[in-house]
C-alpha cells in the first residue's frame, strides 16, 4: 500500500521550537475568540427552535444530522424539518419530551466559536440553569411576544444575575404571531428594564426575533423596519468579553507543583496553576497565601516556552526566586494587588442540586478554587423564592433547586473574593460527605445589601 | 497595556491542561486512553505541556482490538518512545481467547463493542481510578451531555440522569471505593478545534491519515484489509481518501480526499457537509447506539 506524509513542519517534540506561533502561516481561522452563552427555556418558548436556527444558518448542521432530523420529523408525523429535533438529547428524553440536563452545544463563525450551555428552563431545573449559567459570557432570555413578561423571564433573569453573567440578551421571540408590532416590542422592552434595574443586570440587549423564520437570527429582518439594532449572531459575535478578568487583582491559585531534577533541568521547581484574575509578569513582587512569604517571579512557563507575561484564564507555570514552601491549594497574589479576604465565616448564597436537604448544623466538604476542607452550615438567613424574588425568613427547608442565603464556617480559613468582583475566587461547592456528591453551588457575599431585591 | 484575549485554541488548551492537572492532583491512579486517533494525540501532546519538564505523571492505556492499523501501532510506539511515557496494553484478542467475549460473526463483524470488556478488565487490573479520554461532546448526542468529570458506579457504568452538577472550573473527583471516573479533558473542543490545533502545534500525524486500497459497502469506503470480511460483490477499488477519524480497521469509514496537506485537511473538513462520525459504522447501529454503549463502559 502506498502512503502519503502529511506535509506539515514537523519539529523535534522536546524543543521549544514545536509550539513557537510565529511560524504560524496560514493563521486565518486561528484567531478566533471563544464566546460561552447560555439558554434557558421550557418547551414552547422556542428555545430549541433558535438555537436549531443558529446551528442551521451558521453551517454548523451536517447532512447526516439533517437527515436524521428529518426522518425523526416524519416519525414524529411533522410535514416539515423540526429544527428543535436538531439538540435533541438522549433517547430517555426523546420518549418523554423532555430534557433532563445541561447539554452544550458548538458553533462557529469566521470571528467566534461559540459554546452553548443548552438548559431547560422550568423551575424544577434551577439547578441546570445555575450549572450553564456558572461559566456563560452572555444569557439569552427568550420571551414568548404573545406572553410577555412572565414568571419564567424573571427566574432566568435573576439566574443571569445570581451569576453575574455579565451580559443579557433579551429575544423577544415569535414577533411573526404578533404581527411584528413594535408596539408589542416596547411595551415588553420598557416592562423588562424595571426588572433589570432591580436584578442590577449588568448590560442588556433586546432583539425583536422570529427564531422559527429567522427573522433578525442571523440576517436582519424586512418585516420589522422600525428595529436599528444588531442580529442576534452579530451581536453575539461583537459583545467584548474576557477583557475585564485581567484588570481584577492578581490571583494564582496553585493546582500542582512541578518538580524536575536532571541534566537539562537542574532543580527545576514549578507551581501550576490557571491565573484567576489579573495579570502576572516576570519580576513581579508575589505573596503566597496563607503562609504570609514573599518572592519574585523567576519565569513563566507555558511548556517548553517561556512568557514574559501571563493573564487570566491562562494555564501556566510560574518559577519563582526563593524556595518557598507552598503547595496546591495556596495562592499566590501580587504584593501591590488588593488582598483576599481571609476567613472561616463565610457567607454566601447556595443553589442547593442535590434531593437531599440541606441540613444546618451539617457538615459538608468544601471545594474552592484548587483548595478543600470542611464546613458545618451555621446559619440559614433566608430563602430567595425565584418567582416572586422575595427573601423568605421564616421558611428554612432548602430543598433541592432552593437559592438560600447561608452562612458557614470553614475548618481552615478561604482565601476568597465576593462573586460579585471574582467569579472563580468568589465561588465554591460542597460536598456531601458520605455520597461525596456535588450538592450545592455557592456564590460568597460578604455584603448581603447587594443581593437583597423586591420586585 | 495591550489587548488580551486569548484566541479560541489558546482558551480551550488551557482549560484543558487545568482539566489534566486536577486529574493528577486528584487522582492516585490515573491513565490516558491512546487510541493513535487524532483526538488522543492531542491529549498527549496536552499532557506533555502540562507537565513539562516533568514527564507525564501517568501511564498511556491503548485498548488494541487487533483489527488497528499498523500505521496506529507504529505512530504509538514511536510516541510512548519519545515522550518517556509508560504504555499499557489491553488486547481485545486475550479477552476473546480467556473467553470473556465471543468474537462477532459475518460480514458486519466488529471487535469495537467487544473493547468495552477489553477496557474495563484492564482499567480493574492496574486499579487505575481515572482514565482520561479525547471524547468530545460536538461527537455525538449522547456526549453532549457528558460531563468533563463523568463519575462511574463500580460496574464501571455511567448514569446520565445521575450525573454530579459541574459548575464553574471547580471539579469533583472524589469517590467510593471501587468506583473510577472517566475524564474528558477535550469536551469543548470541535473537530474543527482538533485539526486547527494540530496545525497550530505542529503535531505529527500517522500517515494512516491516508490510504487507497479500499472498498465500498453502504455508501461508505473501507479499508481493503484482512480485518473486514469482504462479501463476493464488494470490489477493491483505488480511491484517494482518508480518515476523518480512526477507529478500529473494521468501524473506521474513509473519506475521498484530495488533500495532501494539513492546511488542505482543514479547509476540506470546512466545507464538508457529513459529521466525522457519519463515517463510524459503529453508531449507525440504531439511533441511541453511542448513548447505550455509554452507558455500559464505553470510551
Amino acid at each position: 500500500m502506498q502512503h502519503q506524509i502529511i506535509k506539515s513542519a514537523i519539529k523535534p517534540v522536546l524543543s521549544s521550537s514545536f509550539l513557537r506561533e510565529e511560524n504560524i502561516v496560514h493563521a486565518g481561522y486561528l484567531d478566533m475568540e471563544l464566546l460561552r452563552f447560555s439558554t434557558a427555556g421550557s418547551v414552547d418558548d422556542g428555545k430549541s427552535t433558535l438555537i436549531g436556527r443558529l446551528l442551521y444558518d451558521s453551517k454548523s448542521i451536517f447532512e447526516d444530522q439533517l437527515l436524521s432530523v428529518k426522518e425523526a420529523s416524519e416519525r414524529l408525523g411533522g410535514d416539515e424539518v423540526n429544527l428543535a429535533l436538531l439538540t435533541d438529547g438522549l433517547r430517555a428524553e426523546r420518549e418523554q419530551g423532555i430534557t433532563i440536563d445541561v447539554a452544550y452545544r458548538y458553533f462557529a463563525t469566521p470571528k467566534r466559536k461559540f459554546i452553548i450551555a443548552d438548559t431547560p428552563g422550568h423551575i424544577e431545573y434551577t439547578r441546570n440553569m445555575v450549572t450553564g449559567a456558572s461559566t456563560a459570557d452572555v444569557a439569552i432570555v427568550l420571551i414568548d411576544a404573545r406572553n410577555g413578561i412572565i414568571e419564567q423571564t424573571k427566574r432566568h433573569s435573576y439566574i443571569a444575575s445570581l451569576l453575574q453573567i455579565p451580559n443579557v440578551i433579551i429575544a423577544i421571540n415569535k414577533m411573526d404571531l404578533v404581527i411584528f408590532s413594535e408596539e408589542v416590542y416596547n411595551k415588553i422592552k420598557t416592562e423588562y428594564e424595571e426588572i433589570a434595574i432591580k436584578l442590577k443586570l449588568q448590560k442588556i440587549y433586546f432583539i425583536p426575533i422570529s427564531a422559527r423564520d429567522g427573522d433578525n437570527v442571523v440576517d436582519a429582518s424586512t418585516n420589522t423596519p422600525w428595529y436599528n439594532g444588531e442580529t442576534l449572531l452579530h451581536l453575539l459575535e461583537s459583545i467584548p468579553v474576557h477583557n475585564i478578568d485581567s484588570e481584577l487583582p492578581a490571583r494564582f491559585p496553585i493546582q500542582y507543583v512541578i518538580n524536575q531534577d536532571n541534566d537539562k533541568f537542574q532543580d527545576y521547581r514549578g507551581y501550576a496553576g490557571r491565573i484567576s484574575g489579573g495579570v502576572f509578569k516576570v519580576g513581579d513582587t508575589l505573596l503566597a497565601l496563607p503562609s504570609n512569604r514573599l518572592s519574585t517571579i523567576k519565569a513563566i512557563d507555558e511548556g517548553p516556552v517561556e512568557l514574559n507575561e501571563a493573564f487570566t484564564p491562562q494555564s501556566v507555570t510560574i518559577r519563582l526566586a526563593s524556595n518557598l514552601d507552598i503547595k496546591r491549594g495556596d495562592m499566590l497574589i501580587k504584593l501591590n494587588a488588593k488582598y483576599p479576604k481571609y476567613s472561616s465565616i463565610i457567607t454566601l448564597h447556595v443553589c442547593w442540586l442535590n434531593v437531599r436537604p440541606l441540613t444546618v448544623r451539617g457538615k459538608y466538604i468544601v471545594r474552592h478554587t484548587t483548595s478543600e476542607t470542611s464546613a458545618t452550615i451555621e446559619e440559614i438567613r433566608y430563602k430567595v423564592n425565584i418567582n416572586t424574588l422575595e427573601n423568605n425568613k421564616d421558611d428554612k427547608t432548602v430543598l433541592m433547586n432552593d437559592i438560600a442565603h447561608i452562612t458557614i464556617k470553614t475548618l481552615h480559613p478561604l482565601k476568597y473574593d465576593d462573586y460579585i468582583e471574582n467569579r472563580i475566587t468568589g465561588s465554591l461547592i460542597l460536598i456531601d460527605e458520605n455520597t461525596f456528591e456535588t450538592v450545592g453551588a455557592g456564590m460568597i457575599i460578604s455584603d448581603a445589601e447587594v443581593y437583597s431585591y423586591n420586585i | 497595556m495591550g489587548h488580551r484575549e486569548l484566541t479560541h485554541l489558546k482558551e480551550l488548551e488551557s482549560e484543558s491542561i487545568f482539566i489534566l492537572r486536577e486529574v493528577a492532583a486528584q487522582f492516585e491512579r490515573p491513565a490516558l486512553l491512546f487510541s493513535g486517533g487524532k483526538d488522543s494525540i492531542v491529549m498527549a501532546y496536552l499532557a506533555l505541556k502540562a507537565f513539562y519538564p516533568a514527564a507525564i505523571p501517568f501511564p498511556f492505556v491503548h485498548i488494541d482490538t487487533g483489527h488497528n492499523f499498523d500505521e496506529t501501532i507504529t505512530y504509538r510506539d514511536k510516541l510512548v518512545k519519545r515522550f518517556n511515557a509508560k504504555l499499557i496494553i489491553g488486547s481485545v484478542e486475550e479477552s476473546i481467547q480467556q473467553g470473556r467475549v465471543s468474537e462477532e460473526k459475518g460480514y458486519n463483524a466488529s471487535r469495537n463493542k467487544l473493547q468495552t470488556v477489553t477496557l474495563l478488565d484492564t482499567l480493574e487490573k492496574y486499579k487505575f481510578d481515572a482514565a482520561l479520554g479525547g471524547a468530545r461532546r460536538d461527537e455525538e448526542k449522547a456526549r453532549a451531555k457528558e460531563r468533563f468529570f463523568s463519575h462511574c458506579d463500580e460496574f464501571g457504568q455511567w448514569d446520565p440522569k445521575n450525573q454530579r452538577p459541574e459548575l464553574w472550573n471547580i471539579f469533583n473527583g472524589k469517590k467510593q471505593p471501587g468506583e473510577h471516573f472517566r475524564i474528558f479533558p477535550i469536551s469543548n473542543w470541535t473537530e474543527m478545534d482538533v485539526w486547527q490545533y494540530i496545525l497550530q502545534e505542529y503535531i505529527p500525524l500517522p500517515s494512516l491519515y491516508y490510504t487507497q486500497e479500499v472498498f465500498e459497502r453502504d455508501e461508505v469506503f473501507y479499508a481493503a484489509l484482512p480485518a473486514i470480511l469482504r462479501k463476493p460483490t464488494e470490489k477493491v477499488l483505488w480511491k484517494k481518501v482518508r480518515c476523518r477519524t480512526i477507529g478500529d480497521i473494521t468501524c473506521t469509514g474513509l473519506t475521498l480526499s484530495t488533500a495532501n496537506t494539513l492546511e488542505e485537511i482543514i479547509s476540506e473538513i470546512a466545507g464538508s457537509r457529513v459529521t466525522e462520525r457519519g463515517g463510524r459504522a459503529d453508531d449507525k447501529r440504531s439511533d441511541a447506539a453511542m448513548e447505550d454503549r455509554k452507558k455500559a463502559g464505553y470510551f
